[in-house]
């Protein structure tokens, strides 16, 4: 174990500091690695957004992987995969080959974010843009957050609440005709009081060139991006 | 295991001491300094752009090697969870979404018509079947340049996906809510409108995670 796979307390005063230090010893030293809740699914995606920053000049891309997380021990023992690399792509041309890449792989205590930039890869297979500079922020705890914020960007990546709000149960049923009376009302919301990981990375728009107009039917004079994540594990 | 607890404690006590917080945004979450990429050893770096309490620890070692190969993918929500059928789930995750309209917009159409909602015509995006198969199997999601986001709210129509978009209800609408929307009422909306804590007007927007 290497000193700097410690989480960093946030200081509200040393006496805090000194507190909250001791228990990160103790949960490193409890189990650092992941519980058997989310083993085997380090690569599942659970959702995907991307939507504009409430300041107009952004976007945000959110990933969330590993989703249903109970509270508790399976949210604070959930990690990211060393080996799962998490690639937001941006198509600008619509033509639906990614022209830009927003990479974030993690390693030790951080996850490090490359981009956006464009890819060196074929296309389901990627390598992390190793030649141009790199952004990195800490990887949240559950009461410890952290945000990196460099060059007009910002990233998060650490457990959250899960946003999803979905009666699944019911949806599931309907969607395979084994339900003729329809949905209840109310609904049973399946991700209330659950968690996920998140990676959360906001970035001006103006890295990017614009879009292209006529995509979208329905805003047909809006410049659009074709966006979607994917993750991809290192052989 | 005794004697390194001890030692990442003192470590940690010593770390802690000499943190010095760089900065607060309103929440008060430690935000990371730009001095971290200038090139320069300067604030309270300890190497070049390394160390101290605002950047990466010098020597950290991130493995660049690797080629890595597609796992999973998402666009749009719940389109492979609904018109993926086992046996073809996996391969469509792993599918390159120009290659995605060839090898799957014929099984989506199947899929809708065979399976989910035989009565299908048209929707509120005027799709008939297979134009509505077509849309969904090439699994991107459309993002607008500018303007406000959203899933459908009736106004903005596919201009992305923010936190409080109701997919969901938007999904089916489209698969059961014919030309105006108003067809199959008790299939168009799971009563689920909005996630069950408030999302936070800053970043990362998404909400704290529950604690026991």
């Amino acid at each position: 174990m290497k000193l700097n796979t410690m989480k960093r307390p946030k200081l509200f005063g040393t006496v805090a500091a000194l507190a909250i230090a001791a228990i990160s010893v103790f949960f490193i030293s409890a189990d650092h690695l992941d519980g058997p809740g989310v083993s085997g699914t380090s690569s599942d995606i659970a959702d995907f957004y991307a939507f504009q920053s409430p300041d107009p000049n952004n976007f945000v891309f959110v990933a969330n992987l590993q989703g249903i997380l109970s509270p508790g021990r399976t949210t604070e023992q959930a990690i990211f995969d060393e080996n799962v690399l998490t690639e937001f792509n941006i198509d600008v041309d619509n033509d639906l080959l990614e022209d830009f890449v927003i990479q974030a792989i993690p390693s030790g205590d951080y996850m490090y974010f490359f981009g956006p930039a464009a890819p060196v890869q074929d296309q389901n297979r990627s390598q992390l843009l190793s030649s141009i500079a790199r952004d990195s922020v800490l990887i949240s705890s559950v009461t410890d957050v952290q945000i990196a914020e460099v060059n007009g960007k910002k990233f998060f990546a650490g457990p959250r609440d899960d946003p999803y709000f979905f009666d699944l149960n019911q949806f599931n049923e309907v969607i395979n005709n084994e339900d003729s009376e329809g949905f209840d009302n109310p609904g049973t919301d399946r991700y209330a009081g659950l968690n996920v990981l998140s990676i959360v990375v906001e970035f001006p728009k103006s890295l990017l060139p614009s879009g292209t107009v006529g995509v979208n039917p329905f805003a047909p004079d809006r410049p659009i991006y074709n966006v979607w994540v994917e993750t991809k594990r290192r052989r | 295991m005794k004697n390194n607890r001890y030692k990442f404690l003192f470590a940690a006590v010593l770390i802690s001491v000499f943190l010095v917080q760089c900065d607060d945004d309103e929440n008060g979450n430690v935000i990371f300094q730009e001095t971290c990429s200038d090139g320069i050893q300067n604030a309270q770096e300890e190497g070049i752009d390394c160390g101290g309490p605002a950047c990466e620890p010098c020597g950290e070692f991130l493995d660049l090697s690797g080629i890595f190969v597609q796992e999973d993918q998402a666009g749009r929500p719940e389109i492979n969870s609904i018109f993926g059928s086992d046996g073809f789930r996996d391969d469509f995750n792993t599918t390159v979404p120009s290659q995605m309209g060839f090898f799957y917009k014929d099984r989506f159409q199947s899929k809708l018509l065979m399976d989910i909602n035989p009565d299908y015509t048209t929707n509120v995006l005027a799709y008939n079947p297979e134009e509505f198969a077509t849309f969904l199997s090439t699994d991107v999601l459309w993002l607008a340049e500018t303007g406000e986001t959203s899933y459908y709210d009736g106004t903005n129509i596919l201009t992305g996906r923010s936190l409080e978009d109701d997919v969901v209800d938007a999904t089916l609408l489209f698969i059961f809510g014919g030309a105006d929307g108003t067809e199959n009422p008790e299939f168009t909306s799971d009563n689920v409108p909005a996630n069950d804590k408030p999302f936070s007007p800053s970043f990362p927007y998404l909400a704290e995670p529950f604690q026991e």
